[in-house]
């Protein structure tokens, strides 16, 4: 199942680009020229870097070619940064995106399903439920809007944060206090407003579970037989809506190597989600395939995973036959 | 147990006059009912009487939009209304259990039966060892005729009958003065029904606990209870000892109950009655009982009952208009 996915997904994306009009080939040539005015033997260059590129192999033999490359992590040259390879382009971006992002998912799943869970609780105070609403207001801002709002008010109004980079040019990469509290310092902006963003989707998600629950009789029995309220909050009535939310948790976690595209961008932060920015930008397919083979690698894992752990969560769901 | 109040006469449970509302419904419209220790008393009536909704007030497990307007509920001498928070909790199974519909969902899914027992007994009494608790489980599963290795089963491995004694288990765990059963059977097939209702016979029995079954099967009825209240558009209708009501039934809807229920010796035609409910959601007059024989209580404040024997008044086709 896991091999499927992954094979279908890569020859998809195999085919797209092969739709699609244009050559990567001769729109870096053609850049060139632009920038230079007049490039010395630009066809001639055309030729030799798509055969250098394998461009005009048979398609059949392009596509071994691609599936044996996307197997052994090899993704070839940037088509737009010629000399670098995608591999070490991904591999430099990637620990920033799932670094900021591992940190904001996980912040944003707690809070906004401890958010949900109250909402959804009938003992919460009513202050709280009129409040918790609010919060939610957020979600329905985009991403990039609520990035901008924050670079406007901390950066360029409070003045507390830094504007942009995943760390300041001052402090040496490495393992030392400096450069940690910089890359921290330089976080949290991004990962406030993937939080404040993302954080209503999951208490809506937890929200709803809690009241299709509140309906069960399981609850009415754990009422009746005088468990403390708090027992049957967790144990009783979370424990049980939690479950969905896992599963969109393992899910999103999949998704976290792609990055959130624009606020990224907007942060200027060196991530995956920058890279594909600058990648899709120039037409440079080896990078975009390298970034989305990776993607669906880590979305098939992460549902496999899903698979795997469900059982602990869930004593219904079992993968050996049942004797009952 | 303090059984010496039996001597003073008072009953276990005493419900003067309880009004129970669902917005604008009212479906419990002033209730009297009294249990005395150690009885069994049926509640019946149609869907929609009011039975269930009287019996979760006795729990005070109404949600909204529904609440108790008005009445007392007194259980051993303690007023269940005034109660809240702590005390409520502490008085809920340990003098008043629960054993519910036997539906599919009573018992929490990703909890093992062993731990729903227990956390049930450790919410009322914390000092035991965790051995003993265990060992107070295995002995309840043993009481209801469950194998001991239910305690770590989960409830998706047990049939319908299985997880129905689960939850009798569940509610003798602390000896309660009063059980409410509500249609405890009523989700299993007949022979799984016949077992599960010996079973709590036994266990009520063993325990000398008072019991009120809510149902609308007379046939179950007949056999398990000691007396009958008949419910009908949130009032009682009709109160007696189980054979008296049987053998003679005054109220219209009363033997309308007992009519519908089939018999193998006789085949009578499958007549059903239009009986015309009251709209429920407008006030209506709370019908006064009357003692037509000792212990024998009905509705007379309509036409549509009557003193004479059922033999004689069987054939009437009866409407009950009210409200």
């Amino acid at each position: 199942m896991f091999a499927f996915t992954v094979w279908l997904s890569a020859t998809i994306m195999f085919a797209i680009p092969q739709l699609a009009p244009g050559d990567p080939v001769s729109a870096m040539v053609t850049r060139l020229t632009q920038q230079a005015g007049f490039v010395e033997g630009s066809a001639g260059m055309i030729e030799a870097w798509r055969e250098r590129f394998g461009l005009d192999d048979p398609l059949l033999i392009q596509y071994a070619q691609y599936l044996k490359n996307m197997l052994t992590f090899d993704y070839g040259y940037s088509l737009s940064q010629f000399p670098v390879e995608v591999e070490t382009m991904i591999a430099d971006a990637i620990p920033w995106t799932i670094g900021l992002l591992t940190i904001a998912t996980i912040i944003s799943f707690i809070a906004g399903t401890v958010v949900g869970a109250l909402m959804a609780w009938r003992r919460s105070p009513a202050l709280l439920r009129l409040l918790l609403p609010l919060t939610l207001t957020f979600t329905a801002i985009p991403f990039f809007i609520l990035g901008m709002l924050l670079i406007y008010l901390f950066v360029f109004g409070l003045e507390i944060f830094p504007v942009a980079g995943g760390y300041d040019s001052t402090a040496m990469p490495g393992f030392n206090v400096d450069f940690i509290a910089s890359v921290i310092e330089h976080g949290t902006l991004p990962a406030l407003s993937i939080v404040i963003g993302s954080m209503g989707f999951w208490a809506l998600g937890m929200r709803g579970m809690m009241i299709t629950i509140e309906g069960e009789d399981y609850l009415t029995l754990a009422q009746a037989k005088g468990l403390n309220p708090l027992r049957i909050l967790f144990r009783y009535q979370i424990r049980n809506a939690i479950l969905p939310q896992f599963t969109a948790l393992m899910l999103s976690f999949g998704h976290i190597v792609g990055g959130t595209v624009l606020v990224e961008y907007i942060f200027g932060y060196p991530g995956t989600g920058s890279l594909l920015f600058r990648a899709l930008s120039n037409s440079d397919f080896t990078v975009t395939q390298g970034i989305v083979f990776i993607l669906i690698l880590t979305t098939a894992a992460a549902v496999l995973v899903v698979d795997l752990i469900y059982p602990l969560l869930d004593p219904r769901i079992t993968y050996e036959r049942s004797s009952t | 147990m303090t059984r010496d109040m039996t001597r003073s006469g008072e009953p276990l449970l005493r419900i003067d006059d309880v009004h129970v509302h669902y917005g604008r419904v009212i479906a419990v419209n002033g209730v009297d009912l009294t249990v005395s220790r150690g009885e069994t008393l049926g509640l019946v009536g149609e869907s929609g009487s009011g039975k269930s909704t009287l019996a979760m007030a006795i729990l005070r497990l109404i949600t909204p939009p529904g609440r108790i307007v008005s009445g007392r509920i007194h259980l051993n001498g303690v007023d269940i209304l005034s109660t809240g928070g702590r005390q409520l909790r502490q008085l809920r199974w340990t003098d008043v259990s629960l054993i519910p519909q036997g539906s599919m969902n009573s018992l929490n899914p990703v909890m093992r039966i062993g731990d729903q027992i227990q956390d049930a007994i450790e919410a009322h009494d914390r000092r035991q060892t965790k051995d003993s608790l265990r060992q107070r489980v295995l002995s309840l599963l043993d009481m209801v005729r469950l194998p001991a290795r239910v305690y770590g089963m989960y409830p998706h491995e047990l049939s319908g009958g299985m997880k129905q004694r689960v939850c009798i288990a569940m509610a003798i765990a602390l000896g309660p003065s009063l059980i409410i059963a509500d249609e405890p059977t009523s989700a299993l097939d007949v022979v799984v029904q016949k077992t599960v209702a010996e079973t709590l016979l036994k266990v009520k029995e063993e325990l000398n606990s008072s019991m009120i079954l809510v149902g609308h099967d007379m046939a179950l009825q007949a056999q398990l209870v000691d007396r009958i209240a008949v419910m009908y558009a949130g009032n009682i209708v009709e109160v007696a000892p189980v054979a008296e009501l049987f053998s003679n039934p005054v109220h219209a809807y009363t033997r309308h109950l007992i009519a519908s229920v089939p018999s193998i010796t006789e085949r009578k035609p499958l007549v059903v009655k239009e009986f015309q409910r009251p709209d429920l959601t407008t006030a209506r007059p709370k019908p006064e009982l009357r003692e037509v024989s000792p212990g024998h209580l009905v509705a007379l404040d309509d036409e549509h009952s009557d003193r004479r024997t059922s033999g004689e008044a069987s054939e009437r086709e009866e409407v009950i208009p009210r409200g």
